[in-house]
C-alpha cells in the first residue's frame, strides 16, 4: 500500500495576546494508505481537532509538511489547494451548526459540484445530488427539504453526503456520531463502515470514544497534549498497550460487557501552556520514575509498527479486553 | 425496606404555540435508602424534566402543568407550598447538572457559593460556613482546597467544576442527590473519577441517588435498579444486572445493541451494530399506540397499533412496557 497522506512533524502554534504560546499540535507525524481508516483519539484539549483542520490546512501550519500522493500541500497556492481539496473533505462534529439554515439541502449540495464540477448541467447536478442522498440513506427528494425539517441522524447523513460530491479519496472525520443520540449513532456508524467498504475512502477518524474508533480504524493513534504518544494496529492496541496513558484511557471507558479494574488518573491534563519538563504524562503516570522528567521519550518503535512515547518499554500493560479468547485478538 | 422517594403517575405537559407537549407521562419509581437508581434515556425520552419536576424547578408558568405524587417520607413534593420546598431544596434534596460551568455564578468564589447553601439552610456563622466549605472541597478531592475556595468557576478546570457542583449538592447531607447527566461533559478519564467519588461519597453517608444518564455504560457502573425512558414514558424497568442480562422491551434491546463496546473490536470490519431504525418521536406527534412501534422490529399491527401498552410486571422486580414481550422474550 502507498501512502495516500503523509504527515510529518507538523505544528500548529497559537500566539496569544499576553505573549504565551499554545503548542496546540507539537511536532506530529503519521501516514495514511489509500483506503485506511487512521482513528485519533484523546482527551478534550489534546489538539486533535487541530490536527484534523491543520492536515487539510483550514488551519494554516506553523511548521512540517502534509504530503498528499506525495505534493506537499503546504506549498500550494490557493488555486491549486482548491483543485486538491476535491480530494480531501470534511465531515464535522455538530450536524445543527454545519449545515446553512436558509439553504435547501439541494442547494447545500450543489456549493461543492459548483466549485469542482462548474461545466455540470443542472440536470447532472440534480442526478449527482439524488445519487449522493440514495448512497447516505436519505430519498432523493430530501433535496427539497431545509435542515430543520431533518433529525440530528439525518443532517449528519447530509453532512456526509456534502463530503462525498466530489468523489474525496481522504475524509476527516471530526467527532461525527458524538453529538447524536446512542441508537442512532449506530447508524451513521454502520454508514461510515459501509462507505468505507463501498468506495474504499481513507478516513483520518477523529474521536474521543475508544470504542467507536476500535471498531472503525485499522490504526489507532492517541494524543496527549499536542503530540502523538502511541501509535499502532488496532488489535495490537487493543491487546497490548505500550503507553500508560493509552492504559488508563482505556480502563476509563464505562462499559456494560465487562468488570474491569480501573485506574484511576490523578488530576486533571496539565495547563498546555506549561507542560511537564520531561515526559509530559509522568505527572499522571502511575509508572513514572524519577528520571521520566528529564527528557521527553522519542515515539519509538517498540514492537513492528506499534509506536509509543515512553521510556519503559518493559512494563506489561493491561488490555481492556477480557482475557478470553486470545485467538480471536490475534486472528 | 420502605422507601425514601416514592413517584406516582408524574405528568408533565408543557403548552407553546403549537399546542399540548406532553413530556412525561406518568412516571412511578421508588427510590429506597441508600439506593441508587439510574433512568437511562435518549433526547426527549422526559428523563431530565422528570428531575427538574421533582426538584420543582419547572416554575409556575401558565404553561407547565405538573401533576402527580412524590413522596419524600410522609411530605408530598408536588402539593408542598414554595416557602417550605425552599427549604428541602438543597437540605434533603439536592441536585447536580450536567454543565458545571453554565450551573455555578460566574462572578462568585466558589467557597461562597457553597457556604451560601449552608446559611441559609443552617444556623451557623459565615465564618464556620467557610470553614466547612473548604472541608467539603478537601472531601470531593480537590487538591489545595483553601486556596481552590478563593477561586472563581472560570479558573477550574471541568472536572473541578463538577466537584465543587458535588460539594454544593453535599453540603447540608441531602438525603437524595438527583444527578443529571453529571459526567457526559467530561472525558472518560475524569467521568471515572467522578463516578469513583459519588461512590464514595454514597458509602459514607448513606444518601440514595437519582442518577439520570443516556450511556448504559455508566449505569452499568453505578446504578442498583434501572428505570429505560422512551418518549416520556417509562418502557421497562429492573435491577441493572437482570435488565443487562435479560433486556424485555425491545427498545432496551436495541440501545444496547447499539452501545459500542470495547470489544467491538473482536470483530472489527465484518460486523455492524445493531442499530434502531427511524428517529426518535417528536413529542407533539406522538402516535396514539405503542410509541416504539414505528421503530421496532417485532411490531404487529395487532397487538402494537391498536393501543398503548401498560408497564406490567415481567417478574417480581421487573416491568416491561411491550403487548409482545412474552412472545419475542428470548
Amino acid at each position: 500500500m502507498s501512502a495516500l497522506l503523509e504527515v510529518e512533524d507538523l505544528a500548529k502554534h497559537y500566539r496569544l495576546s499576553d505573549g504565551r504560546t499554545l503548542r496546540a499540535v507539537d511536532g506530529v507525524s503519521f501516514t495514511i494508505a489509500e483506503g485506511e481508516v487512521l482513528g485519533v483519539v484523546g482527551e478534550s484539549g489534546c489538539g486533535k481537532t487541530t490536527l484534523g483542520r491543520t492536515v487539510l490546512r483550514l488551519h494554516e501550519p506553523t511548521a512540517g509538511h502534509v504530503r498528499f500522493r506525495g505534493e506537499d500541500t503546504v506549498a500550494l497556492g490557493r488555486r491549486a489547494l482548491r483543485t486538491l481539496r476535491r480530494q480531501m473533505q470534511i465531515v464535522f462534529q455538530d450536524p445543527y451548526a454545519s449545515l446553512n439554515p436558509r439553504m435547501t439541502v439541494g442547494q447545500t449540495l450543489t456549493i461543492p459540484l459548483r466549485v469542482h464540477e462548474p461545466r455540470l448541467t443542472r440536470a447532472g447536478q440534480r442526478k449527482r445530488i439524488a445519487a449522493a442522498l440514495t448512497r447516505v440513506g436519505l430519498p432523493p427528494a430530501a433535496a427539497d427539504r431545509y435542515p430543520h425539517e431533518f433529525s440530528g441522524g439525518q443532517r449528519q447523513r447530509i453532512g456526509i453526503a456534502r463530503a462525498l460530491m466530489s468523489h474525496p479519496s481522504l475524509l476527516v472525520a471530526d467527532e461525527p456520531v458524538s453529538a447524536l443520540d446512542v441508537s442512532v449513532q449506530a447508524q451513521v456508524i454502520n454508514l461510515l463502515l459501509d462507505l468505507r467498504a463501498e468506495l474504499g475512502l481513507a478516513i483520518l477518524f477523529i474521536a474521543h470514544d475508544l470504542a467507536v474508533v476500535g471498531m472503525v480504524s485499522d490504526r489507532i493513534a492517541v494524543m496527549y497534549l499536542g503530540r502523538i504518544v502511541e501509535l499502532a494496529p488496532t488489535e495490537a492496541l487493543f491487546a497490548r498497550p505500550r503507553h500508560p496513558y493509552t492504559e488508563a484511557l482505556f480502563s476509563a471507558v464505562p462499559d456494560i460487557s465487562t468488570q474491569r479494574q480501573r485506574i484511576l488518573l490523578e488530576g486533571d491534563l496539565p495547563s498546555p501552556f506549561a507542560p511537564p519538563s520531561g515526559c509530559p504524562f509522568r505527572t499522571r503516570c502511575h509508572y513514572a520514575e524519577p528520571a521520566c522528567a528529564e527528557a521527553r521519550p522519542p515515539l519509538a518503535e517498540h514492537a513492528p509498527g506499534h509506536l509509543a512515547a515512553c521510556r519503559r518499554p518493559e512494563l506489561t500493560l493491561a488490555s481492556p479486553l477480557p482475557a478470553a479468547d486470545p485467538a480471536l485478538i490475534f486472528g | 425496606m420502605s422507601a425514601l422517594l416514592t413517584v406516582t403517575d408524574l405528568c408533565v405537559t408543557f403548552r407553546d404555540e403549537g399546542g399540548e407537549v406532553p413530556a412525561v407521562e406518568g412516571v412511578s419509581f421508588a427510590l429506597n435508602p441508600g439506593e441508587t437508581l439510574a433512568i437511562v434515556g435518549e433526547s426527549s425520552s422526559g428523563k431530565s424534566v422528570t428531575a427538574l419536576a421533582l426538584m420543582r424547578l419547572l416554575g409556575q408558568s401558565p404553561g407547565v402543568n405538573v401533576s402527580g405524587r412524590a413522596m419524600l417520607g410522609d411530605v408530598d413534593l408536588m402539593t408542598l407550598p414554595e416557602r417550605k420546598m425552599a427549604e428541602i431544596r438543597g437540605r434533603d434534596l439536592a441536585m447536580i447538572f450536567q454543565e458545571p460551568m453554565t450551573s455555578l455564578n460566574p462572578v462568585h468564589r466558589v467557597g461562597n457559593q457553597i457556604a451560601e447553601g449552608l446559611l441559609v439552610h443552617e444556623r451557623i456563622t459565615r465564618r464556620a460556613a467557610m470553614k466547612h466549605a473548604t472541608a467539603l472541597l478537601a472531601q470531593v478531592g480537590i487538591p489545595e482546597p483553601a486556596v481552590r475556595a478563593r477561586a472563581f468557576p472560570h479558573q477550574l478546570s471541568g472536572g473541578m467544576r463538577q466537584r465543587v457542583m458535588i460539594a454544593m449538592a453535599l453540603a447540608c447531607r441531602p438525603r437524595v442527590l438527583i444527578a443529571d447527566e453529571p459526567t457526559t461533559a467530561l472525558d472518560v478519564t475524569v467521568q471515572a473519577q467522578i463516578l469513583d467519588l459519588i461512590r464514595t461519597l454514597q458509602r459514607d453517608t448513606g444518601m440514595s441517588v437519582l442518577f439520570i444518564t443516556h450511556n448504559l455504560g455508566v449505569v452499568a457502573e453505578i446504578a442498583d435498579h434501572v428505570l429505560v425512558m422512551y418518549s416520556g414514558q417509562v418502557v421497562e424497568a429492573a435491577p441493572t444486572s437482570e435488565l443487562l442480562r435479560r433486556p424485555l422491551m425491545p427498545y432496551s434491546r436495541g440501545l444496547m445493541g447499539s452501545v459500542p463496546l470495547l470489544e467491538h473490536v473482536r470483530h472489527r470490519g465484518q460486523a455492524r451494530l445493531i442499530a434502531i431504525p427511524g428517529a426518535i418521536p417528536d413529542p407533539r406527534v406522538r402516535p396514539p399506540h405503542c410509541t416504539f412501534a414505528p421503530r421496532c422490529t417485532h411490531m404487529r399491527p395487532d397487538p402494537c397499533k391498536r393501543a398503548r401498552p401498560n408497564l406490567e410486571p415481567a417478574t417480581a422486580e421487573h416491568a416491561v412496557r411491550c403487548a409482545r414481550w412474552r412472545e419475542i422474550a428470548v
